[in-house]
């Protein structure tokens, strides 16, 4: 008896760490880049263009590229994505094809993100001439975010209850009805998940980005869909690898790097507000 | 049985896979009157009421052989439209389910996925449905309001006004008061005997006592066979089957 409770106390113990241990790695990235990159912000740092060979200035065509890239990330892969997760959820026959076509999804889940930003080189730079371009930067982030937005959708789909396809189908609603107007309302909660997901992830990518979208440097904003953008992930990377004054940077590249961050979590945590308040009224 | 027979089950056989559910099951079900299944868990009378507006198509590997008719038309021919059939055959489920929408939008669902887009037809429709599942005293000042927030037997009578709404000639009741206090249910019964004026109500129902006070007709059902069809006085006094007998009594079950 006295033994058991030694080894449940051991086990709770290692629990207790692990989570302590994430939870300090998180805090102290956000404390370190928090530290060093706060004295670099400032409103001109957020609103201005870099100057003098990127050693001055401030971030503001990047963050614009940034959220350019994301957003239209999100406009092609979450239609898309959640359209294939209410076929593979609601509609295909459970079989062979949709179990291959799931194995599929997954592995493109695993395949690195540079061999994606190549893909977006070859398909959309090259053979359909969009250039390296936001359009092009987009759908290669679009494709990159497709496995996480497929999946949360089916499992937010798959969490519908039954009974609300019966009820609706028993009213005499048609498939696609009891899908737009039972299933898809009370699962939009869990689809918003995935895409917060996927667009954390596309705001921080960069590997796929290089090929596809970002360029070295420009004060200008993009006009259209065709120009190329700064974007922060790349420009970080600029800023910490080639810049001719590494050390002169270092406030600046911190600085990137905070407001990256804070962006991703900032677009997190509206998504998360909004998905508590549709739970709130979608509670079943 | 002189009434006009509404549905007639001919040498019905109905599969999940390799088991078999229902075993040669014939019954002839009579226009507005209350036909009630009784049984054990697990004999088959859920899935003979869910055989009745092919709800079981929903459940994949299900086979069926025999004959279902309702107005003499085969309701598994390759030519009755699914959707048709539903609008004609309601459905009051065992768990009461209303959609995570407001009270008016429950009740319109239906006439909405059939295309009714007029809000003063559907507001009448709403109306109307909740007054006839007498709920409307009861809600018509909340009408806005989600149906979550309703008592469980409030939601269930909900559930009936949502399936009267589209205008049903038959309404399938599987064990609608099997989740709900005694009040609810009493209020769930009277409604049930006012609503075969109009419609006819099959049920399925635990509950014997509740078979004997609300039906005109039982079925016991035991292991996937229709033992004994009959009058629900005949039923309850005098059953032919000893194995009925002995359930009715409460020997087995």
């Amino acid at each position: 008896m006295k033994g058991q409770q030694i080894y449940q106390q051991v086990a709770f113990l290692g629990l207790r760490l692990s989570t302590l241990i994430i939870i300090s790695v998180l805090g102290l990235i956000i404390w370190f880049l928090g530290k060093r990159g706060v004295s670099a912000l400032s409103w001109e740092f957020l609103t201005q263009a870099p100057r003098n060979g990127m050693t001055e200035g401030g971030i503001f065509p990047a963050l614009i590229g940034t959220l350019c890239l994301t957003l239209g990330a999100i406009i092609f892969a979450l239609p898309l994505g959640v359209f294939a997760a209410i076929y593979l959820t609601e509609y295909a026959k459970q079989g062979r094809l949709v179990r291959i076509i799931r194995l599929g999804i997954n592995n493109l889940a695993g395949v690195p993100s540079v061999v994606f930003g190549l893909f977006g080189l070859a398909m959309f730079v090259e053979y359909l001439r969009f250039g390296s371009s936001i359009l092009s930067g987009s759908l290669t982030l679009g494709i990159l975010i497709l496995p996480t937005i497929i999946r949360a959708s089916e499992e937010a789909l798959l969490a519908i209850p039954q009974t609300f396809r019966e009820a609706s189908l028993a009213l005499g609603a048609s498939r696609w009805h009891t899908i737009y107007k039972a299933v898809l309302p009370a699962a939009i909660p869990g689809i918003l998940t995935g895409a917060i997901l996927g667009i954390g992830r596309a705001a921080g990518e960069t590997a796929p980005i290089i090929f596809t979208a970002a360029c070295f440097y420009t004060p200008r904003l993009p006009h259209s869909i065709f120009d190329q953008v700064m974007a922060l992930p790349f420009h970080l990377y600029v800023l910490a690898t080639e810049g001719t004054h590494f050390e002169k940077t270092l406030p600046l590249q911190y600085g990137t790097a905070l407001v990256l961050l804070g962006l991703v979590l900032g677009i997190n945590l509206i998504a998360v507000v909004i998905r508590t308040r549709l739970r709130r009224k979608m509670r079943w | 049985m002189a009434n006009n027979t509404k549905i007639v089950v001919e040498n019905l056989n109905f599969y999940y896979g390799n088991d078999k559910a229902l075993k040669d099951v014939s019954m002839l079900i009579q226009e507005n009157k209350i036909t009630a299944l009784i049984g054990p868990s697990g004999c088959g009378k859920s899935t003979f009421l869910r055989v009745l507006n092919r709800m079981n198509d929903l459940i994949h590997g299900t086979r069926l052989e025999g004959k279902v008719l309702i107005d003499r038309h085969d309701i598994y021919s390759n030519t009755t439209d699914v959707v048709e059939l539903r609008k004609r055959v309601g459905m009051v489920f065992q768990k009461s389910n209303p959609f995570p929408k407001s009270i008016f939008d429950n009740v319109a669902y239906g006439s909405r996925a059939h295309g009714i887009r007029d809000k003063t037809r559907l507001t009448n429709i709403v109306e109307e449905s909740l007054k006839k599942a007498a709920l409307w005293d009861e809600v018509k000042d909340k009408l806005k309001q989600p149906a979550m927030d309703l008592s469980g037997g409030q939601q269930q009578r909900l559930c009936i006004a949502r399936a009267l709404a589209i205008n049903p000639e038959i309404i399938l009741m599987d064990e609608p008061a099997s989740a709900l206090d005694p009040i609810s249910t009493a209020k769930i019964e009277e409604l049930i005997r006012i609503l075969k004026e109009k419609y006819t109500i099959v049920i399925v129902t635990h509950n014997m006592q509740q078979a004997a006070r609300v039906s005109d007709y039982t079925g016991f059902f035991l292991l996937g066979e229709l033992i004994e069809f009959s009058d629900t006085n005949k039923i309850f006094t005098s059953p032919q089957d000893r194995r009925t007998e002995e359930y009715i009594t409460g020997r087995f079950g």
